[in-house]
């Protein structure tokens, strides 16, 4: 029997995955379906209700490979509920029938290379040291790259001069990232595109209107989850700053979040998953004047919900508005639009009256 | 010729609409029910609103639920959120308010503002607990008519206590106080009280309710209510006359402010429908609406991404 991996889909990032994946295992790569409202009925369906919703998400995507003739799935484990969906969704996929190996690279927020490494050795016995490692660098070096390049547009795509321009460099970033074949090319493609990117117009005004984004981290790098929030603000002409990315999750919220912790007066310890980053992320947007904060997270998340109350009042004392977000599986988009226009009204309504 | 402007605020449950001049005084006005058509009742609403002699129409504004589908309908120079709205209609009659609360059919709020601008807000989760939807639907069950549910509150001595953190909790409790035996207007002021504790559990939490406060929405029309906010909150909430009106006469006031085109409001010979359907570029399956005038397609809305059919 062949060989098909698949993963859950999170934003752009299956690209470095696929890369990875299909350079150093034997297998076939299955690429998930883009999440659709059926992912979603599938997931929603054989979760237990009350479950946050990226289980849900990833649950009914691997269905859906599953269907299509998967037969080994790869999980990462976050550092709060997100470790234990593994165990979980390996019983109910086993009990729904379908016959699968499953694996978890990523347990507890850890990223340990040793592990990974054996658990891609058992998947391909015939995986050299030295060349795994090189094609793990070259992943490494795409995800950076590709978040530097949304961390840009996302500053300045409210602004572009000719517009449907950012969005086109950044599709045929990506069609171009798809066919990279090893380190040579990619550092190719960095740098045209990282040129490319630094000459599109814009024309940002002085005084324009910036709002961080923090939260949960599936729900806000996922843009079906979120409703698209990210077009919605652009589209209001606001520049958007937002912190959690791939990259900062797996190689540097190690190191820095013992920074962030040391840096905040009203936390003595972190507070499982992304909850104390989020709490040091509205320290920094109130420090450097932002225009308001949006905070995320989907629906029964446990440590966002232990943040909530203290973002709540740092945000009160410093006179920021701040709006809260829950998303389920069944947010209607209307009652979501209200609330985000008038979240921008009320913050452009404040600024004009300064 | 002077000018005048229209406000057409589409709730869920009723439909408000006001006629204003420049300086935001009322020329016509009316309160309808929805009844779950927003195009009838606005044709409805359109046909009982006269503009007066000497007038011309410079602006046409549309909010509440319906605003996108409306505004269209009636070309409205202006559609906005219900937060702006409700907080521009009472800044123009208070100009020193603080605190509005609003409870409407299906959504409450609670807007915080600080001299003249709206520094916090709030609306209840997509959960309508609380709110007039509520009410109407208990006064049915006990028979006691929605437009009586205020003055009947009042009689009472002794309110029944009734659950206020979820719906589906007051309701259990509810049925189980009357099968007790208790009078009608204890349990009629019991469901007023819980209403009060719900709204300030719920969307009210965690924010500081500075006077002056305003209370508006079509619950305030209910005295029951007003009372029990009264007693809470321990102060005296403002009741306008005009409360049930605010986000019309809100969104009258910034079409004012937008840009101005002749408008007209003959719309009843003019048909208008919508059709729904399912677009099937991919599993989304995005319910895409069209909307039509005179059988010809005007707009669409309900797609999620490029693959979906360009209507436009």
């Amino acid at each position: 029997m062949d060989k098909v991996i698949a993963f859950p889909m999170m934003g752009n990032y299956y690209i470095p995955a696929n890369y990875l994946f299909s350079k150093i295992s034997d297998c076939k790569i299955m690429l998930a379906p883009k999440i659709t409202s059926k992912t979603i009925e599938l997931g929603a369906k054989n979760s237990p209700d009350f479950l946050c919703t990226p289980f849900k998400y990833t649950l009914g995507t691997y269905i859906e490979c599953l269907e299509n003739g998967a037969n080994i799935l790869i999980q990462m484990g976050g550092g709060c509920r997100y470790g234990y969906y593994y165990e979980l969704q390996e019983k109910i996929l086993s009990d729904l029938g379908y016959e699968f190996k499953y694996y978890n690279l990523v347990s507890k927020g850890h990223t340990d290379i040793k592990k990974i490494y054996n658990i891609m050795k058992e998947i391909n016995p015939n995986l050299k040291k030295i060349r795994s490692l090189y094609h793990l660098l070259v992943t490494i070096k795409m995800v950076k790259f590709m978040d530097y390049i949304d961390n840009y547009i996302r500053e300045n795509k409210a602004y572009e001069v000719n517009k449907g321009e950012f969005d086109e460099t950044l599709n045929s970033m990506l069609d171009e990232l798809k066919n990279v074949n090893g380190y040579m090319n990619l550092r190719k493609i960095i740098k045209k595109y990282k040129k490319k990117i630094k000459n599109i117009k814009i024309n940002k005004p002085d005084n324009n209107i910036k709002i961080g984004i923090i939260g949960e981290l599936y729900t806000l790098m996922e843009p079906f989850a979120n409703n698209n929030i990210e077009e919605t603000l652009i589209n209001y002409g606001v520049e958007i700053k937002r912190f959690t990315n791939v990259t900062y999750l797996l190689f540097e919220k190690c190191k820095k979040s013992k920074k962030y912790l040391k840096k905040l007066n009203n936390i003595k310890y972190k507070m499982g998953a992304d909850a104390m980053d989020n709490i040091y992320y509205t320290k920094y947007l109130i420090d450097n004047n932002y225009d308001g904060i949006i905070h995320i997270k989907s629906s029964f998340c446990t440590p966002e919900i232990g943040s909530m109350g203290i973002i709540n009042k740092m945000c009160e004392e410093n006179n920021m508005p701040v709006l809260f977000m829950s998303m389920d599986a069944n947010t209607s988009s209307v009652g979501f639009e209200t609330r985000i226009e008038a979240f921008y009204d009320m913050i452009e309504m404040r600024k004009k009256n300064e | 010729m002077n000018k005048c402007y229209l406000g057409v605020d589409i709730g869920s449950i009723s439909t408000k609409g006001v006629i204003i001049d420049e300086k935001f005084n009322i020329l016509s006005s009316n309160y309808i029910w929805t009844l779950g058509n927003p195009i009838d009742a606005v044709k409805k609403l359109i046909s009982t609103l006269s503009i007066p002699e000497n007038y011309k129409l410079c602006g046409i504004g549309t909010t509440g639920s319906a605003r996108k589908l409306i505004g269209l309908m009636l070309g409205a120079n202006v559609v906005k959120n219900e937060i702006m709205a409700h907080a521009v209609g009472t800044l123009s009659f208070y100009k020193n308010a603080r605190t509005i609360l609003e409870i409407g059919g299906q959504d409450s709020k609670i807007i915080i503002l600080n001299n003249g601008v709206i520094t916090d807000y709030a609306m209840n989760t997509l959960c309508a607990a609380g709110t007039g939807s509520f009410l109407s639907s208990q006064s049915k069950r006990i028979g006691v008519d929605i437009n009586d549910f205020g003055e009947m509150a009042l009689k009472s001595k002794n309110p029944v206590k009734i659950a206020a953190r979820c719906t589906v909790f007051a309701e259990s409790d509810l049925i189980h106080k009357a099968q007790l035996g208790y009078k009608k207007e204890d349990i009629v002021a019991g469901l007023c009280k819980s209403v009060v504790l719900n709204y300030l559990n719920n969307v009210g939490k965690g924010k500081k309710i500075f006077e002056p406060i305003v209370f508006q929405g079509g619950v305030s029309k209910n005295k029951g209510v007003v009372k029990y906010f009264n007693e809470v909150l321990n102060t005296n909430v403002i009741v306008d006359d005009n409360s049930h009106l605010m986000g019309a006469i809100g969104i009258a006031i910034l079409s004012s402010q937008g840009e101005s085109k002749e408008l007209s409001l003959n719309i009843n010979d003019i048909k208008f429908e919508t059709k729904g359907f399912e677009c099937k570029g991919c599993s989304n399956n995005c319910e895409i609406v069209k909307i039509f005038k005179d059988d010809k397609l005007i707009d669409s809305f309900g797609n999620k991404c490029e693959k979906g059919v360009k209507l436009k």
